[in-house]
């Protein structure tokens, strides 16, 4: 399935920037960086779950913030794009 | 059954390709093009002779995907295997089956079996979809024959019989798999099967078609936990997968030739996308390359009810439930090994 994240990381606060760069890392490990601090991650119910407690970590709950929306396993008819830094589709032909 | 996933196919020469976290990362001189999370792949095949980082490598080796190097031709140089999977006990039975040459036969003989039966159906549906276009009579004298061969095959029990018996079913289908194009005829022939190099345009798509084939059967037979270089009728021989060779002779027909003949007769390539060499070489162009194996792709996601699992599965998961098969026959879970009979 697709989920998009999405997340808000406080830098004013302290370990703000040294949060900010975990949680992209992590991000990046399981998915696509499609806008500035949005990712789309093709992920299995186990993966996600994963992702979920590993990102819960090591964000600061009273200053951060991260959402999750699940787009499910027909998200190709969900997502459009405009503009540049089109995204590729992890599960279309990947051929470079 | 599991997931199928994607696979990377990276068809440029001088890309470098590395891990940085979990994603793999592909590097043109010093440039990114493009980075993956390596848990939405399932293999990567490189052609070109720029490499990978060893780091890579060991990632990939340990999660098992499986990382495979082509020359830029398409030719087979070297597949990246990691430490054994599964169980010895399940390794061992299968080494000793393969020492005996009787049991081996009867292992064998399914293999050929579902060769020759999916051979026969391609011809049938063939005869009923084009009966205006082909020559009837010669197709259903083939298929005839290769009935023949089945019921022969079903019985062996000798090795050598039963590469006979092969041998003759290859010729058969062999003589009517020229009219099987039906379009474009000009330009793609078949005569003979010419490898190492092949000679003319359907032969250059064949061993391109095989060579990937062969790799994900060797794939998934090391997933499961079985050695890919021990094989039951193809005998072993140093750096040749025989046992992927042996579970490949049932996919050949109705996986890679259909696949061949489909990218013929819809047209998806033609005459421009071949070169010739000055030693009669045929090779694809790049252009040509990136059609064939994006349209691989896509025949991989494919959808499929498995004949003999009734459960409905992608194409380019049969490998692998093919080697699950092959595993649980191995560990007497099953009586005998059921080859992939497509209808």
């Amino acid at each position: 399935m697709l989920v998009l994240i999405t997340y808000d990381v406080s830098t004013s606060s302290i370990g703000g920037t040294k949060r900010l760069r975990k949680v992209s890392k992590a991000c990046q490990n399981y998915g696509q960086r499609v806008q500035n601090s949005v990712f789309e991650c093709v992920v299995d119910s186990t993966q996600f779950a994963a992702l979920k407690i590993e990102l819960t970590k090591i964000i600061d709950e009273e200053v951060d913030s991260l959402r999750f929306y699940q787009l499910g396993n027909n998200y190709r008819n969900k997502v459009d794009h405009i503009g540049v830094k089109e995204a590729m589709n992890m599960e279309d032909p990947l051929i470079f | 059954m599991k997931k199928l996933l994607n696979t990377l196919f990276v068809t440029q020469p001088d890309v470098y390709l590395s891990l940085d976290g979990d994603n793999i990362v592909l590097l043109k001189e010093q440039e990114k093009l493009g980075r993956i999370p390596l848990h939405n792949l399932e293999s990567v095949v490189s052609f070109g002779y720029t490499g990978a980082s060893p780091a890579l490598m060991g990632y990939c080796a340990d999660r098992n995907i499986s990382i495979v190097f082509l020359t830029m031709t398409g030719r087979f140089l070297a597949r990246v295997v990691g430490k054994s999977r599964g169980n010895v006990i399940l390794r061992k039975r299968q080494y000793q089956i393969a020492e005996d040459e009787h049991s081996a036969a009867k292992i064998a003989r399914n293999f050929i079996t579902g060769k020759v039966y999916n051979n026969k159906w391609t011809i049938e549906r063939m005869t009923r979809d084009y009966s205006l276009r082909l020559d009837v009579n010669k197709f259903k004298e083939v298929s005839n024959q290769l009935s023949t061969v089945i019921d022969e095959a079903r019985a062996c029990e000798d090795l050598d019989s039963l590469r006979g018996w092969e041998g003759q079913a290859a010729v058969n289908y062999n003589k009517v798999f020229n009219q099987m194009i039906l379009q474009q005829k000009d330009d793609f022939y078949f005569h003979s099967r010419s490898r190492r190099p092949p000679l003319d345009n359907v032969n250059a798509m064949l061993s391109l078609a095989y060579t990937l084939l062969a790799n994900d059967v060797a794939s998934a037979l090391e997933s499961v936990g079985l050695d890919a270089y021990v094989g039951f009728l193809h005998r072993e021989r140093p750096g040749r997968a025989s046992l992927a060779l042996d579970v490949m002779e049932e996919l050949r027909g109705v996986y890679a030739d259909k696949f061949v003949l489909t990218m013929i007769n819809r047209k998806i390539v033609n005459k421009d996308d071949f070169l010739r060499k000055e030693n009669g070489a045929v090779i694809m162009t790049d252009e040509a390359r990136k059609k064939f194996l994006s349209a691989w792709q896509d025949r991989k996601q494919d959808k499929i009810t498995h004949p003999y699992l009734g459960e409905k599965i992608s194409w380019g998961l049969v490998p692998y439930a093919q080697a699950l098969l092959l595993a649980r026959f191995l560990r007497n879970d099953l009586d005998e090994y059921p080859p992939f009979l497509w209808k």
